[in-house]
């Protein structure tokens, strides 16, 4: 037995026979497939604030989700207490869904030895709580002393253990420890009358040695631990917007930093390749496998394999693994992100996407890590090729309708390019395009693909799971530009 | 609520239950050596169900409970929660609350609310109305309102389908001041998702009702019929060029705008000094036909409750007053900071009612459309956007072009700009057409001028 096998079954009187049991008196009723979703999680997280550590909190949570389907039919119920009453009640009230499915059998289970793409460790433990503080002193101490415009700093840490264990009818049965780490400095700078608040920061599926580890930004540089980056990388973000100017208004070419601007990426296209959507025929990327949907320089996948990544699953909170899936091949749509709900109906096979935000939501199709591959240009020569535009490095989030194809991201970092030079700093502007019309219009892609700091969260009917992104520097002709002037 | 009501109910036993639970918690950090504390816990029941084409796709049976705590000693802040409401969680929640408070930092201006502004008893705002309804007739009510959308017009072609969900529960507040009150309450909302056109054509909206009673949930019939008028009014948008023009919020977007306007003058805020509006009680930051009155006690309300999660006791205020900025909204907290006393607004607003006083700044939609004369209806926005300390806003949209009044053609793909102090000082008319669907009740709003992004 596991660790996770003893803390989520056997200290609550569960065993196999208990899960056969209860799977087995759903699949009586015509139910299609049936699922059980343990999982426990403890999330802590400290904020300093002018100079003193003014919060610190502790969440638990432990539960268990019982699903079953028939057809297109999802019943669901859920419980905060593990026990034989509690599952045997929410898999009553589950299996009430079922009138007209075919029926099957329960499979015996098949333990899974997925490979593991994060240790199995809890973060929670690996610093002391003094020195967990210390850490948030430390990022404060180095923002102040950057640059005496620096007039207020809030630094934040967290961290999650969690405990995951899904038992299904078709004979999965898997266990997952998932560790996830975040730190986070945010900074207000004051000059010229003028205020600006910018923040960064980074995380990833470890422990908090993450912050402490040593990371070069070029050969030339010495290492430097990750944690100051991040207060450097604050800093100079509100400084830059401290002398920004008015953005523009109107269509432009847009070239897109390499890194966290791959959010264009999540937006434009990620969503509208999600299995549900497609399966429905909800999405403007719905039937149109096989055909051109972006410029023949993208190559799109959604990897949830990436080591540590903070998107990355050994296996999906339905207990496939997670893979590296080509979403789109030289602009050729190849395929859709599945769960076994979708994939199953669309007759195809899950692709390791079945995500959920915890026991008390259902599983639906969602991206893990989803990044563009590298190309052939050199970052410069892209901004050499605009005469009249903006190079936006830095956003703040996006959001996309997946119907219509209407999507849009916000820049917290952006300039002007002006003959073929990076010049003045503009303001924050919301940046909007039609998701596969700007795919079409990417004319040149970077050699230097980048992934993002570990910060994401995507949202999707009101659940929110972390997720990466990543893309190479990149232009796109021409994107509508929120700006004043 | 009748009083025969409150006999049978089970929930008002549970509740007791939970107050005991909370008593017991608040004496167990005691014990271990804090000199404050407070405790919330809530619990709740519901039944969702979701139907697309005609069929049921989803029936999920929510049950949902959490503990919070936090525990001060000398001036230190810890705090925990739990979703696991058995009695060791319970007690791991709170000794994890000690331990943290071990270690976070001195801060005078922490701890509970002032004795004197709790709301030591409650007060009956008729809250709660849960309503029995079998799978069966949740599952009839939600396929009628996407029948009566799907079968209104030709042109819808898909749909995402309709959904009902009633909630049913309670919140308990209790600190060691003994202060220890509670209140049912229940939620009933029942929404529809439409798709009209084909292919790169398509596009989808929505319609819904939310109601504390749902005797007084608007029918499924006519929100499905909405919800297929909003998509069909969208069919083939088209973009507009880059101009400046003036801007009307239709009310259930304008709601946005005081939204921004709550963040701005949020303690949490302007203590971080992270807010356009610092150091502006008194000023006059709209025109002066504009007020807004905070109401916290309207019977069956969204946004109605005797104290805030603070256990502060919560009154009638007003926030404008002939353009005026009156009250700031602050926690004991960022009131401490600020060196004022708390407003009562701890976890936000309670029930905003947004007014012209007027009649030339006023009108209803129509009227609206027609001040508006040439410019942007706005009926959707996307994105973040909004810089809360500069004001900086800029956000994509999508709605209709209006031409001397009137609504010509649906336009997206846009963006609209410009810097919320002067989108507030530009309110040229507040219309009656109130959005009666959230904490804040506002007509549509018309701003003078915006920067409008497109071809």
């Amino acid at each position: 037995m596991n660790q996770v096998e003893q803390a989520l079954l056997h200290d609550s009187h569960i065993d196999d026979a208990i899960l056969f049991k209860t799977l087995n008196s759903m699949m009586g009723r015509q139910v299609d497939f049936a699922d059980l979703y343990f999982q426990s999680s403890q999330h802590e997280s400290w904020m300093l604030e002018d100079g003193i550590v003014k919060e610190g909190s502790y969440n638990m949570e432990r539960g268990v989700g019982v699903r079953a389907i028939s057809g297109e039919k999802t019943g669901f119920a859920y419980s905060d207490d593990i026990s034989p009453l509690a599952l045997q009640k929410a898999a009553d009230a589950a299996r009430g869904i079922a009138d007209c499915g075919l029926g099957a059998e329960v499979k015996a289970f098949t333990r899974q030895s997925p490979i593991q793409v994060y240790q199995a460790i809890e973060p929670l433990g690996s610093l002391t709580q003094e020195q967990k503080i210390d850490l948030l002193h430390q990022v404060e101490a180095h923002a102040r002393g950057i640059d005496c415009r620096v007039s207020q700093v809030i630094v934040s840490l967290s961290g999650v253990n969690e405990k995951v264990l899904v038992a299904a009818s078709d004979g999965t049965y898997a266990t997952d420890i998932r560790p996830l780490v975040r730190l986070n400095c945010s900074v207000l700078v004051e000059g010229n009358g003028k205020r600006e608040r910018a923040s960064s920061g980074g995380g990833a599926r470890t422990d908090y040695s993450y912050f402490f580890e040593l990371v070069r930004e070029n050969e030339a540089q010495p290492g430097k631990a990750r944690y100051l980056t991040y207060a450097e990388e604050a800093v100079r973000q509100a400084l830059v917007n401290l002398v920004a100017i008015d953005a523009p208004a109107g269509a432009f070419p847009v070239v897109l930093g390499a890194g966290w601007p791959g959010v264009l990426l999540h937006e434009a296209v990620g969503h509208g390749l999600e299995g549900d959507f497609n399966r429905k025929g909800s999405s403007t990327f719905s039937g149109k496998i096989g055909t051109k949907v972006c410029s023949e320089l993208c190559t799109i996948v959604d990897d949830g394999t990436l080591v540590d990544r903070r998107g990355s699953l050994s296996v999906d909170d339905e207990g496939t693994p997670g893979q590296y899936n080509v979403l789109i091949e030289k602009g050729i749509l190849k395929g859709y992100m599945q769960d076994k709900h979708n994939a199953h109906l669309m007759g195809i096979k899950p692709t390791g996407n079945g995500r959920r935000e915890s026991y008390a939501h259902l599983p639906m199709p969602r991206m893990t890590n989803t990044y563009m591959l590298a190309g052939e240009s050199n970052p410069k020569d892209i901004i050499k090729s605009v005469k009249k535009g903006i190079y936006a490095p830095n956003f703040a989030g996006g959001q996309v309708d997946i119907t219509s194809g209407k999507f849009v991201f916000t820049s917290s970092e952006a300039y002007l390019i002006e003959n073929g030079e990076i010049t003045s700093p503009v303001k924050g502007a919301t940046l909007i395009g039609s998701g596969p019309e700007a795919m079409q219009n990417v004319s040149m892609v970077g050699n230097d693909l980048k992934l993002d700091a570990g910060v994401g969260v995507c949202g999707k009917d009101g659940q929110s799971v972390p997720v990466g992104v990543g893309q190479p520097t990149l232009k796109i002709d021409e994107m509508t530009i929120g700006g004043t002037q | 609520m009748t009083k025969t009501n409150k006999v049978v109910d089970p929930l008002f036993k549970q509740m007791d239950e939970v107050k005991e639970s909370v008593s017991k918690v608040l004496e167990l950090a005691k014990s271990l050596g804090a000199d404050g504390a407070e405790v919330a816990m809530s619990r709740q029941q519901g039944l969702s169900v979701g139907t697309r084409l005609g069929e049921v796709e989803n029936v999920e049976f929510t049950s949902d409970g959490a503990l919070g705590i936090t525990v001060y000693q000398q001036g230190r802040k810890g705090s925990a929660s739990t979703a696991d409401l058995s009695e060791k969680a319970l007690t791991q929640a709170v000794e994890a609350a000690v331990n943290i408070a071990k270690y976070t930092s001195e801060d005078n201006c922490s701890g509970l609310a002032d004795k004197d502004l709790l709301a030591m008893q409650t007060q009956d705002l008729d809250l709660y109305h849960p309503k029995e309804l079998s799978t069966e007739q949740a599952i009839d009510i939600a396929k009628e309102c996407e029948h009566s959308a799907l079968e209104s017009d030709t042109r819808i072609t898909n749909s995402d389908g309709a959904s009902l969900d009633c909630f049913s529960g309670f919140k308990v507040y209790g600190n060691s001041y003994g202060q220890l009150v509670g209140y049912p309450s229940s939620r009933h909302s029942l929404s529809c998702v439409v798709i009209a056109g084909n292919g790169s054509e398509m596009q989808r909206d929505y319609a819904y009702d939310v109601n504390r009673d749902f005797a007084l949930l608007d029918s499924g019939k006519n929100i499905g019929k909405k919800s297929a008028r909003e998509v069909i009014s969208r069919l083939n948008p088209q973009k507009l060029s880059t101009m400046k023009v003036p801007v009307l919020f239709r009310a259930d977007i304008a709601n946005t705008l005081w939204g921004h306007f709550i963040a701005a003058i949020s303690g949490g805020n302007l203590y971080r000094k992270s807010s356009f509006l610092l150091d502006a009680l008194g000023n006059t930051i709209f025109p002066e036909f504009l007020s807004i009155e905070e109401r916290p006690h309207i019977a069956k309300a969204l946004a109605s409750s005797a104290f805030d999660s603070e256990g502060v006791v919560t009154t009638d205020r007003s926030i404008i007053t002939q353009g005026a900025l009156q009250s700031y909204l602050l926690t004991s907290y960022s009131a401490r900071k600020l060196g004022m006393t708390t407003t009562g607004h701890a976890g936000g607003i309670h029930n905003w009612l947004v007014n012209s006083n007027n009649e030339q700044h006023c009108g209803d939609f129509d009227a609206m459309v027609h001040k508006l004369g040439t410019g942007l209806l706005v009926t959707e926005l996307m994105g973040q956007g909004v810089n809360v300390v500069n004001g900086d806003y800029s956000r994509g949209a999508a709605g209709f072009w209006v031409e001397n009044g009137q609504i010509c053609y649906p336009v997206s793909e846009i963006t609209i700009a410009g810097n919320l102090q002067q989108m507030f000082k530009g309110i040229a008319a507040v219309g009656s057409d109130i959005d009666m669907h959230g904490s804040i009740r506002t007509g549509s709003t018309l701003i003078d001028e915006m920067q409008i992004a497109g071809q």
